[in-house]
């Protein structure tokens, strides 16, 4: 195996991994603000990727289609919230669970019944298309390398807007106490909105920078709220930091373990053997790091709280 | 009788009087119909035992589902090809026997439960809903991925397997057979919740703060509740593949554990009967919205919705009031 | 030393910069009363916390009949003998007061569980229970809905949960509070006929209660015992004076 064949992989595994940090951050926000866990993240992801579909094929910009699929996931989360979302806070997490998976059932349907059951595209634009070489002679696409820069771009603006703006405070504010907020004289209701308006916009945008590397079809969202979900645990809920580390350690280890096992397995098996075992363990491997974190820090690598 | 013991009543005599009238009107298709319901309501006894009366969120019982669905599929297909399972050290053949298919998924799933279970219990809460979902999908990824026993196509088995003297290619005695488990199984979890085990598990929900002061461990309570729930849930797996005679990464879902979750939750939370009622409802709305559209998942995601937000305790809880079926 | 069936050894608890426990040295002998008081906030349920299990002390040690339990779990100490009560009640509200005292028996009496009789027709865990409900008064309400009893009745639940562990020693949070006057003093009456069978350490803001009942007590400011003694001497100590009446040493 060559070394950049590996190096790809990393990168592929970086970009993977900044892709689910996008997906993280917004369900360990409203986790974290609202106590409230979201099962259907996964549907603004795919909201933000049809949107971007629909309009890429319309106007032929994907710019504009970035910006449809930001407005119409954060349009989507806002009113679902104001309809449905709000009335969960106070409720235990099971009521929660199945409101959320009922808003997927309403979401993934509803999409279907709109675009139909056949996957859309959307294209790289041709600015984007093609590999670049790095230094090292790297070959490496410069769509994904312009992905891995987007989510670090937005992994310092989250930092930012929390450690430094007026709405970051409230959101500190919000994970400590909630009465406390209230009565500085917060809108508690309006930065609710807000915040949870913040994630699914992050999740659209997420949905539509994979969109054009994958289909856009529905139920494309639920696999990656899963990882996504992977990733908080190993991160610990409600942290920023924890998300970005536990995504890029998911996006590494799915990626590199999907190459590396293979091989591994082949030095001491037949080679289809090898390729089936290795792959299939391969699949395993982020649910296995999920394990031994939960065995060593069961609030995970930043989690203060259970 | 109180209303809700008349309505579960009333629920069993329906288990019983459909499926025989449709014997006779000759209609199989009503049969198999009552049969999954039948099925999949056992599957939603097993995660009832977790969620009810555990208060343990699962959302990766699919994950027991789809192994008793694979220990019936592993076995039947080496049975059916003739080609034993493993030669070395010993020789184990696959077989067709439903008893001893049972048997395997019961404990293959009683052990996957007991080392989720162990892992997952350390957190509680939202991290242990996240968990068992994700543990259900790795077990999903790795179905699809291992292509021993058909990868992401499944494994089909051409005759449905055999149980002593009951000819099981026969609808209404295959019915039958499910029919009886079911209502064992249901008896049991009625004697296991007035039992000390559901004495002191149901208190560990309330407060576990109050189950350690008087020297006991959730922890453990906890962990068996959740073997025992995953067993069941397995032995409906193995059954749900009989039914069907098919077994696909399907059943590790995420899907499949919110759907067992919704025969909880559409017929109501610890009643004994919930998820019969659920799942009987389930299959019905199933059967007629599907009829009428395509896109039936919108109406039951609505049905869902409102049943959380405004109806809280379910079917039965609307019908018979509220109150727990234990006391 | 053997005869001290509860102590506290040097017992230190820090919250950040707050102190909560700082050096705490306590026991309990047989067949005592000894009186936990102090104002809110002095620390008294973060140390009943670290006696009972559920908070671990970041210095000193817990003994319970001469072992260290310092390491162990709440259940564990539990099994050990030590029955605790709570101040905010933990009970398992949708079950009736019988199932809670029935849990507490099942507790007790350790395995076998049994997953298929019914826990109330065991005569070993019933009869427990049962004793413990009348010893408390709680007999007429066996088979109420806990959610459905009033503040003091919760109270004397949790007592009558604790009896039916048989503990070698009680450690009550405010057993009187929401007893009201009768209440109260059927309470006072039982506590004091309890002691002969297993001390208790009793926190209390009772303070007729306390005087009326207690063999020693301890008072406990800042996270400090600043005195412990027989009533009379608690009552003429300068720095008890000093900390609630704000009088001058």
């Amino acid at each position: 195996m060559s070394t950049l064949l590996l190096a790809e992989q990393v990168l592929n595994g970086l970009q993977l991994g900044i892709m689910l940090f996008l997906m993280a951050a917004g369900l360990t926000l409203v986790f974290g603000v609202m106590g409230l866990i979201n099962l259907a993240h996964g549907s603004l992801y795919m909201i933000g990727a049809f949107a971007a579909a629909a309009v890429a094929g319309a106007t032929g910009s994907f710019l504009l289609a970035l910006m449809a699929a930001l407005a119409a996931a954060a349009a989507a989360g806002a009113l679902v919230e104001m309809l449905v979302i709000r009335r969960l806070y106070d409720r235990d997490h099971l009521d929660q669970v199945l409101a959320t998976f009922a808003l997927i059932l309403i979401f993934s349907e509803g999409t279907r019944w709109v675009f139909g059951s056949f996957p859309l595209y959307l294209n790289i634009p041709d600015y984007l298309a093609g590999p670049i070489t790095l230094p090292g002679g790297i070959q490496y696409p410069l769509y994904r390398l312009t992905l891995i820069g987007i989510g670090l771009v937005i992994a310092l603006g989250l930092f930012l807007l929390i450690s430094r703006t007026r709405l970051g405070i409230q959101i500190r504010a919000g994970e400590n106490d909630r009465e406390m907020i209230a009565a500085l004289g917060v809108d508690i209701s309006k930065l609710y909105t807000i915040v949870f308006a913040l994630g699914a916009a992050l999740a659209g945008l997420a949905g539509a920078l994979v969109g054009a590397i994958q289909s856009v079809q529905v139920g494309m969202g639920e696999p990656v709220l899963i990882l996504a979900f992977v990733v908080i645990v190993i991160g610990g809920i409600g942290s920023i930091k924890g998300a970005l580390v536990g995504a890029i350690l998911v996006g590494l280890t799915d990626t590199l373990g999907g190459l590396l096992l293979p091989a591994l397995f082949a030095q001491f098996m037949e080679a289809s053997a090898a390729q089936g075992m290795g792959s299939a363990l391969a699949s395993m491997l982020i649910y296995i790091l999920m394990a031994v974190v939960l065995v060593v820090r069961p609030t995970g690598l930043y989690g203060a709280r259970a | 009788m109180n209303r809700e013991g008349m309505l579960n009543a009333a629920v069993l005599l329906g288990l019983i009087s459909v499926p025989l009238w449709a014997w006779a009107a000759d209609e199989p298709f009503i049969i198999t119909l009552t049969t999954k319901a039948a099925v999949l309501a056992l599957a939603g006894v097993g995660l009832n035992i977790a969620l009810g009366l555990g208060g343990l969120v699962s959302l990766g019982h699919a994950a027991f589902f789809g192994i008793g669905g694979y220990a019936m599929g592993i076995l039947a297909s080496h049975a059916q090809t003739f080609d034993p399972i493993m030669e070395a050290p010993f020789l184990i053949e696959g077989t067709k026997s439903m008893p001893v298919i049972w048997l395997v998924a019961v404990i293959a799933s009683g052990l996957a439960a007991l080392a989720i279970g162990a892992l997952s219990l350390r957190t509680s809460g939202v991290y242990f809903i996240m968990i068992t979902l994700a543990f259900g999908q790795m077990l999903y990824f790795f179905a699809i991925s291992w292509p021993a026993y058909g990868g992401e196509d499944g494994l089909s088995i051409y005759v449905r397997n055999g149980f002593p003297g009951l000819n099981t290619l026969d609808p209404i005695q295959f019915y039958g057979i499910v029919f009886a488990i079911l209502l064992a199984v249901l008896f049991l979890t009625a004697r296991l919740a007035r039992s000390p085990f559901g004495l002191a598990l149901n208190a560990a929900r309330q407060s576990a703060v109050r189950v350690e002061t008087v020297g006991l461990s959730p922890y453990r309570l906890r962990l068996m509740a959740f073997v025992i729930s995953g067993m069941i849930t397995g032995l409906a797996g193995a059954l749900f593949a009989d039914l069907n005679r098919f077994v696909s990464p399907t059943m590790f879902s995420w899907q499949t554990s919110g759907e067992i979750m919704i025969f909880v939750i559409l017929g109501g939370v610890a009643r004994l009967f919930g998820p019969v009622v659920g799942a009987v409802l389930f299959i019905l709305l199933e059967h007629l919205l599907g009829g009428l559209s395509d896109f039936w998942h919108i109406y039951l995601g609505l049905l869902l919705l409102l049943i959380v937000l405004f109806a809280r305790g379910g079917v039965i809880g609307l019908l018979a009031g509220r109150g727990v079926a234990h006391d | 030393m053997t005869n001290l069936v509860l102590q506290t050894v040097g017992i230190s608890k820090s919250f950040g910069a707050i102190k909560a426990s700082r050096d705490i040295t306590l026991d309990l002998r047989p067949g005592e009363i000894h009186a936990l008081i102090g104002p809110n906030g002095a620390g008294k349920s973060t140390l009943i916390a670290q006696i009972a299990g559920g908070l671990a002390p970041d210095k000193g040690k817990v003994l319970l009949d001469g072992e260290d339990v310092t390491g162990l779990s709440t259940a564990a100490r539990a099994r050990r003998g030590l029955g605790r009560t709570f101040q905010i009640s933990a009970l398992a509200m949708e079950d009736t007061v019988l199932q809670n005292a029935a849990l507490g028996a099942l507790g007790a009496r350790g395995g076998p569980f049994g997953m298929f009789r019914p826990a109330l027709s065991d005569p070993t865990l019933r009869d427990v229970a049962e004793s413990a409900l009348e010893r408390v008064g709680l007999a007429d309400h066996a088979a109420t809905r806990t959610a459905e009893l009033s503040h003091g009745q919760r109270r004397q639940l949790e007592v009558a949960v604790a009896l039916t562990l048989s503990p070698k020693a009680f450690v009550m949070d405010e057993p009187m509070a929401g007893l009201g006057g009768e209440g109260s003093k059927a309470m006072t009456g039982f506590l004091d006929g309890l002691r002969s069978e297993a001390p208790i350490l009793l926190v209390e803001h009772d303070m007729d209660a306390v005087f009326a009942l207690a063999d020693r007590i301890s008072v406990l400011v800042y996270g400090e015992v600043i005195a412990t003694g027989s009533v009379d001497e608690v009552r003429a100590n300068a720095k008890v004076r000093e900390a609630y009446l704000g009088e001058e040493v």
